[in-house]
């Protein structure tokens, strides 16, 4: 098993390696770089600005030295300074910001499990019955949905509407005074839309890919070995079908996450989230480069990770590759 | 063959209803300039935020321009940004993945590593970072759209070069002496057109989406040029007094993404009705 993990942390040591060759050429898309020409005719780059890229990336030495000095400021997660006014360390400002993304993320990944798997199940068990024809639908409208425009939706309808869920931020203003429980369930109120929308988009596509695999587990020979030995539908389904139907979701789980963490910028920009997609958006829109890097090497960071975890929890609930390692 | 593709087509009708749909559209953008009720860009500060009216069949937005003749000459948008965008990604996942497939070995471990490496980035961070970089115009996004999302493609035409590489007309070629490039482009990649197409049309769709978010955060086509997503944005803007500003170009989103995946799986089904799930 550790063996089969060291493999993949190998696997990944090339990944990782383009990902800087990546976010390095990004960065030479910046004003100020030598591969740009149009320097003096962009308008939106301070000379302060160019100066300070020419500082923080060494723009002013050879591409291999630029690269190398970049890539051992990197190896100790240096990210530089933020050009904005505080002028905190890039890091310090994506850490602090990191973990309400990451929740979100988590908590719309079960959700998308919780809602997607017995959805997948039931209309395979049940091909072409109304329920298999009811879900397929919703899967067509859900892949077609823009998902910043049924957060608009929602927010009229259960935000201003009914009145029943805050729309923006991640507390109510009087969150100091609450006594705990009620401030606990103030802050999951203020979770159900963010989660619910960044579920959104994977939901249809699971619960696709879930049926997909159902209907193609239950035509194998040791499901109808299962049958023949009369066992009830039951255990047959739950027990022998679902478990084999459900290892290569978690593959598809792992491929999942940068669609995630992307989607984390539209959603806690609509709903002033203070994570890390409300940050790269203000970064975005102030052109803050250094922040815009680090949040985009991390980012990518996050989906190795994903995927380093897909794999290993595949290899955990496999045996043929727990034991072959 | 011929025949048999248009009779399965013709006889999936919600296939034919997204041909219907993507029709329309071309249609409308086509015709926008006689479509239109009123001038797109035509401010009028005393009808601001009108609801819906005869004279403003989807009311006006916060500057008093008519939602609806926006909403037809931003139907243009989304027909370039869904053309060029998959039109990029189409030929560089074509090539890219046509390399793999043929040459195999080293060709195909560097192509097929570069492909993981791209899928390692949250598209959207990395379109977000370019633009920034970059300039927010519809020329930029077309093409940065179009730099990440040719991935998919390129795992298709792989897959397909990899078993059309051995068939008898393509060792037939070779033993006339056909050049790589011409066994490549004239012999294999013709054969490959069916995956490709289908590709392309969910492409535009996804393209389509990219685009009205980007538009709708601000970092996209940039005001006064109308776009669907745009216009939302006016609508989260006034969310509480205009209704309309963020329900219309929703649905024309959603109504033209839905046509482009019913009419990508609709020829899907038709040119191999195995592939049916």
């Amino acid at each position: 098993m550790l063996g089969y993990i060291a493999k993949r942390l190998i696997f990944m040591i090339p990944l990782l390696i383009g990902i800087t060759v990546v976010c390095f050429a990004v960065i030479h898309l910046a004003p100020g770089s030598p591969t740009d020409l149009q320097t003096d005719l962009n308008p939106r780059a301070s000379a302060d600005a160019k100066a300070r890229l020419k500082t923080l990336y060494n723009l002013d030495k050879p591409l291999y030295v630029q690269y190398w000095l970049w890539i051992k400021k990197l190896a100790v997660f240096d990210l530089g300074e933020s050009f904005s006014s505080d002028h905190r360390p890039v890091v310090d400002k994506i850490v602090e910001r990191l973990p309400i993304t990451i929740l979100i993320n988590v908590l719309s990944m079960i959700l998308i499990i919780a809602v997607a798997v017995p959805i997948g199940v039931m209309s395979a068990v049940k091909q072409n019955s109304f329920f298999d024809r009811a879900t397929g639908i919703f899967v067509f409208i859900g892949f077609a949905v823009p998902t910043f425009w049924l957060a608009l939706l929602l927010m009229v309808f259960f935000g201003i509407h009914l009145g029943w869920l805050p729309i923006s931020g991640l507390r109510s203003l009087n969150y100091e005074y609450l006594p705990p429980w009620t401030a606990f369930l103030d802050q999951v109120k203020h979770l159900i839309l963010p989660v619910l929308l960044s579920a959104f988009g994977g939901l249809a596509g699971f619960s696709r890919y879930m049926r997909a695999n159902m209907l193609e587990v239950i035509r194998q020979d040791y499901i109808t070995t299962a049958r023949a030995k009369g066992l009830s539908e039951r255990i047959v389904i739950y027990k022998h079908a679902l478990r084999n139907a459900l290892l290569p979701v978690i593959t598809i789980l792992g491929l999942s996450v940068p669609g995630l963490i992307g989607g984390s910028v539209i959603f806690e920009t609509i709903f002033a989230i203070p994570g890390m997609g409300q940050l790269f958006y203000m970064s975005v829109m102030s052109r803050d480069y250094p922040v815009i890097m680090g949040i985009l090497f991390i980012g990518s960071l996050l989906t190795l990770l994903g995927n380093l975890i897909a794999d290993t929890s595949y290899a955990l609930a496999d045996p043929r590759i727990r034991v072959e390692g | 063959m011929k025949s048999d593709f248009q009779d399965r087509f013709l006889r999936n009708k919600l296939a034919l209803a997204g041909a219907i749909v993507v029709a329309i559209l071309f249609a409308v953008s086509f015709l926008a300039p006689w479509l239109a009720p009123h001038d797109p860009h035509e401010i009028d500060l005393k009808n601001v935020l009108a609801p819906p009216s005869w004279q403003h069949p989807l009311g006006t937005d916060p500057l008093g321009r008519d939602v609806l003749s926006r909403m037809i000459w931003g139907s243009r948008i989304s027909l370039k940004v869904g053309f060029v965008a998959t039109g990029i990604s189409i030929v560089i996942g074509a090539i890219l993945g046509a390399l793999a497939g043929y040459y195999g070995r080293w060709v195909d471990a560097v192509i097929m590593r570069f492909v993981d490496i791209m899928l390692c980035f949250p598209s959207f961070f990395l379109i977000l970072a370019v633009i920034a970089i970059l300039e927010p115009s519809i020329w930029n996004i077309m093409v940065i759209i179009g730099l990440t999302s040719w991935m998919g493609v390129t795992r298709l035409v792989r897959a397909d070069f990899i078993s059309l590489k051995e068939r008898d007309f393509v060792q037939a070629a070779r033993v006339i002496g056909a050049s790589d490039g011409r066994i490549i482009f004239r012999h294999i990649l013709p054969n490959t057109m069916a995956s490709i197409l289908v590709a392309a049309t969910l492409g535009v769709a996804g393209a389509i989406l990219t685009e009205s978010a980007l538009s709708f955060l601000g970092i996209g086509v940039q005001p006064p040029t109308p776009s669907w997503g745009n216009i939302l944005t006016a609508g989260k803007d006034n969310i509480d007094i205009a209704w309309w500003l963020s329900l219309f170009p929703g649905l024309a989103i959603l109504i033209t993404v839905m046509g482009y995946n019913l009419l990508g799986e609709g020829i899907r089904d038709a040119l191999d009705p195995r592939l049916r799930d």
